[in-house]
């Protein structure tokens, strides 16, 4: 049985729907605000902006992540820039066209509503991040400076060298920092969440453990936000840092959170090769680099591996700028990496592994001047020669698609609420508004918006209706149930007597996921991905060896629990992919593809969000629909010859 | 290739520690050195025995997560590189390696190589911040700012955070690491309101901490993975002394 689900969409003409909104929901007086307590899950870019605000806001909040610091949240890592629409560059650029590129960059999979109002808070972000210190690029007129990105035609993208992410974090981490040196926030670091604590259908609290002790801990809040990232490591190899991983959503999502286009996977265009089977992550060379740099193969597939330099015009395919003339190396995410794809499935590959692809800086250093190309990426090009040992200024980079973001996660509605009622997801988390693609530098966006204006806001209207509910004890039954469950799961894998290691299956599952649910799909590949996950569950939890015990530091049992949950969600991704019968952004499938081999959307049957819904263990999920309504936007065959 | 480690292993903050021997075979010249360590933690755990504990994130070079001192060096021998970007071709076949934590009394050893920085978070939270709530902000061109001056602080805001500095020091001072908040914000038109009481309430913070005393030897810098400049220190010395005299706090 399937329900309506209720997006919650505000009424009134699209562009007034946000301030409307905003100017009429209920409010919490200030007086009530200081008992009221909110959890916050994760404090990157989304929950430390959340956090901070609500703390400014005068909410009583505690706060959690599984790092050392909420400095270190992956959010640091990000590196190309982040979106506004300022039009500071006056090249026509505007609340409006913001929402457009957004809408068509996602394949016409995501929701009007929550991505124009994206859209409009964007420039409020470039404001308070400036005010933080943020040190965005400037001119030398002393004003902010931008650059173009992918899948666009403006120049709208801010930006701080080719570190962004760590200067934008850095901002919110300050901000968060202020509020808990004035008591405001409580931030509880090196504690990992790993339940949601539910009394009468209402989140009410987590189950979190101290990583240094190992001890549970029961918290209560009169709502729960999750800001917990996304899931790109159950593709084992990503971008993402080690640590990132599924675990909050996914038991969010078995108590009753609905789980958005879990298949919508982010493939990167431009990030380093695999250099063998010790690999434990994969580096990104930002998207910023295709600015400058050309992405070529050799024309001729017996030139492949020879010396780059030597090979003329003539013999070098620019198949971007010969496919996409319009957008040229500018084309979105995921048609530049279906282009490499293609490429090396041809045989035309530069690496011995057959998956590489060149991106060559010389016409941009002929053109420039090595130092105006080294001012520009001085940091991404150190750190490419760091890496390969060789200097991009003198060679092209090798580079290759890899997994870099997950536009799926907890189906949220307007107010970024769940399924489950005082339940919240905020920034890569929730299914979001990119819709079947990202566009770059719209998760930076994205995540500061729900954090610093959107969720503040939002989760308002609910916390109105909380007033009179006194804080509930951690006595409570409903947390010492949840606690003991999670013990009993952490006994289990501690007490495992198997002879495998958990990188092992992490690595197995990755495999099976980057070969039949990554670049591209098919209904065989799928369902046979299904039956051999299902084989991994049960193997994994026969015969994983998890050393220590659960009362210390211990990170292979950290590692052990996400692992577990992967394993989950994997199969579950992959029936995603196998439902959705066309090719949109991220997600192509063999089958849909037009005879040139783009995608082939099928907007008939697939303009809806799959929020899929747990039905408990070894049972098949629920598929709930979302219809996705376009009164704004007419639906289009994304082009971009 | 094939190489000798001599590790630090303690069981936790107040066991006792004791450097342990291992070798690692196979080991790749192309492997970054965290993952040279995963090979070895592999084998320990087949082998029923603990894995060696170390902290690591985003191994990218950015998040300050990784942290370790490498032949007697905070993150090992290459020039303004982390630990978890330093790759096994720095190494060669049949050497002995030393792998210690960052060691110092504000930084205690949780287990092995891992440690407690929160000091760190407790020196930002006590003034490493601009007092803006989230609403209240100009538009971002209004106050220009030259591009020198954000150039310089931005140098300055690229600290990660890790602590190499502390490690690096005989002192195991923080003033590397305060120094460059405080001259990251200091020098921005945004943050020159709060100068003096950021500068005051950040030095404050960090001796309670029970850091060490700057004695100018530079080996902060030597060893900082993003070149962090001795500068700062000496200007964030100038904004304590201008502050303590005025008597602003
Ligand atoms: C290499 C790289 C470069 C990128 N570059 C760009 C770019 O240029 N522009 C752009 O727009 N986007 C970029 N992105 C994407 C963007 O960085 C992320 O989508 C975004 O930062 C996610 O922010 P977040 O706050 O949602 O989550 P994160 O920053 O991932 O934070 C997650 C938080 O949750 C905590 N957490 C997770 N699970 C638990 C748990 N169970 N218990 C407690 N705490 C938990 C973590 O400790 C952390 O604090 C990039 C991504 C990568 C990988
Ligand atoms: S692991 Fe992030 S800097 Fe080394």
């Amino acid at each position: 049985m399937t329900m309506q689900l209720d997006s919650k969409i505000p009424a009134g003409p699209l562009a007034d729907k946000w301030t409307k909104y905003k100017s009429t929901i209920p409010l919490v007086a200030p007086n009530n605000k200081p008992r009221i307590e909110v959890l916050v899950i994760g404090t990157g870019l989304a929950g430390a902006a959340a956090a901070a605000t609500m703390a400014e806001a005068g909410y009583k909040v505690k706060a959690f992540c599984f790092q050392d610091s909420p400095r270190r949240a992956h959010s640091i890592a990000a590196q190309g820039g982040i979106n506004a629409a300022k039009n500071y560059q006056n090249d026509g650029d505007s609340v409006y066209r913001l929402f457009y590129d957004t809408i068509k960059g996602g394949d016409y999979r995501s929701r009007e509503a929550n991505v124009h109002r994206l859209a409009e808070v964007s420039t409020s972000i470039i404001d308070q991040c400036v005010a933080q210190g943020v040190p965005f690029a400037r001119d030398y007129g002393g004003l902010l400076t931008n650059r173009s990105f992918g899948g666009v035609q403006v120049r709208r993208t801010f930006y701080a060298r080719g570190q962004t992410g760590q200067q934008l974090l850095l901002g919110a981490y300050s901000a968060l920092s202020r509020q808990v040196g004035k008591g405001a926030v409580e931030m509880f670091n090196r504690h990992e969440m790993l339940d949601v604590v539910k009394i009468d259908g209402v989140a009410r609290g987590i189950i979190a453990r101290n990583l240094i002790t190992g001890e549970l801990e029961r918290h209560f809040g009169h709502a729960v936000v999750l800001a917990t990232g996304g899931y790109g490591n159950v593709f084992y190899l990503s971008t993402n840092a080690m640590g990132s991983n599924v675990t909050a959503a996914w038991k969010a999502h078995k108590k009753g959170a609905f789980f958005g286009n879990p298949c919508y996977t982010q493939i990167h265009p431009t990030c380093i090769p695999v250099s063998g089977d010790h690999q434990s992550k994969l580096t990104l060379m930002s998207e910023s680099l295709r600015n400058d740099g050309r992405v070529w193969v050799p024309k001729k597939i017996e030139d492949r591996l020879k010396d780059p330099l030597t090979l003329s015009e003539d013999e070098r395919d620019y198949y971007l700028e010969r496919r996409y003339p319009a957008f040229g190396n500018l084309v979105p995410r995921d048609v530049a990496s279906r282009a490499a794809k293609v490429a090396c499935d041809e045989g035309r590959s530069v690496n011995k592994t057959g998956l590489a692809v060149y991106l060559d800086f010389k016409d941009a250093i002929a053109r420039d001047g090595k130092d105006a190309i080294e001012a520009r990426y001085g940091n991404l090009f150190e750190m490419y020669q760091r890496i390969t040992d060789e200097n991009p200024y003198e060679r092209p980079m090798r580079i290759f698609p890899a997994v870099h973001y997950t536009m799926g996660g907890l189906w949220v509605d307007y107010d970024l609420g769940t399924s489950v009622p005082g339940l919240y997801a905020a920034g890569e988390a929730n299914f979001s508004d990119h819709g079947a693609n990202r566009l770059g530098a719209s998760a930076l966006m994205q995540g500061l918006a729900d954090g610093y204006f959107v969720l503040p806001y939002t989760i308002g209207k609910y916390l109105s209706t909380q007033i009179r509910q006194p804080a509930i004890s951690t006595d409570h039954p409903a947390f010492a149930k949840a606690e003991k469950e999670v013990e009993d799961r952490l006994n289990r894998l501690a007490n495992s007597s198997g002879t495998k290691t958990v990188d092992e299956f992490h690595k197995r599952l990755g495999k099976i996921m980057w070969d039949n649910c990554g670049m591209s799909r098919n209904a065989e590949g799928l369902t046979q991905a299904i039956a051999d996950i299902q084989d991994l569950q049960k193997e994994f939890w026969a015969n994983v060896r998890v050393p220590g015990g659960t009362k210390e530091f211990n990170p292979e049992l950290e590692k052990a629990g996400r692992v577990a949950d992967f394993l989950e969600l994997g199969e579950l991704m992959c029936r995603d992919a196998l439902n959705r019968n066309e090719s949109c952004g991220g997600h192509f499938r063999e089958e849909y593809r037009t005879p040139e081999g783009e995608a082939l959307r099928n907007d008939e049957d697939y303009t809806y969000v799959a929020a899929w819904e747990y039905a408990g263990e070894n049972q098949e999920p629920i598929l709930n629909k979302e219809p996705l309504e376009f009164e704004n936007v007419e639906l289009k065959t994304r082009s971009y010859k | 290739m094939k190489l000798n480690l001599k590790i630090w292993r303690q069981k936790g903050p107040k066991s006792e520690g004791k450097i342990v021997d291992y070798t690692v075979d196979h080991v790749d010249e192309d492997m970054s050195f965290l993952e040279m360590l995963d090979v070895l933690n592999q084998d320990l755990i087949v082998k029923g025995e603990d894995p060696v504990a170390f902290d690591h994130d985003c191994r990218e070079g950015i998040c300050g997560m990784c942290s370790m001192v490498i032949n007697g060096r905070p993150h090992g021998p290459w020039e303004r590189t982390t630990t978890c970007q330093l790759h096994m071709r720095a190494f060669k076949d049949g050497e002995t390696v030393f792998i210690e934590p960052f060691r110092a009394n504000a930084f205690p050893v949780l287990k092995d190589l891992a440690v407690d920085r929160s000091s760190f978070d407790r020196i930002i939270q006590a003034g490493g911040y601009i007092s803006v709530n989230t609403g209240n902000a100009v538009d971002a061109n209004s106050i220009p700012i030259d591009k020198e001056t954000a150039d310089t602080a931005f140098d300055a805001a690229t600290c990660i955070g890790c602590g190499a500095c502390v490690a690096a020091c005989k002192n195991a001072s923080a003033m590397l690491f305060t120094s460059a908040k405080v001259a990251h914000l200091n020098m921005l038109p945004q943050g020159e309101p709060e100068r003096a009481k950021r500068t005051v309430q950040m030095v404050a913070q960090m001796d309670k901490e029970g850091f060490g005393a700057c004695t100018n030897t530079g080996a902060c810098e030597a060893e900082c993975p993003k070149g962090i400049s001795i500068t700062n220190i000496a200007r964030m010395n100038r904004e304590y002394f201008k502050a303590t005299i005025t008597g602003s706090k």
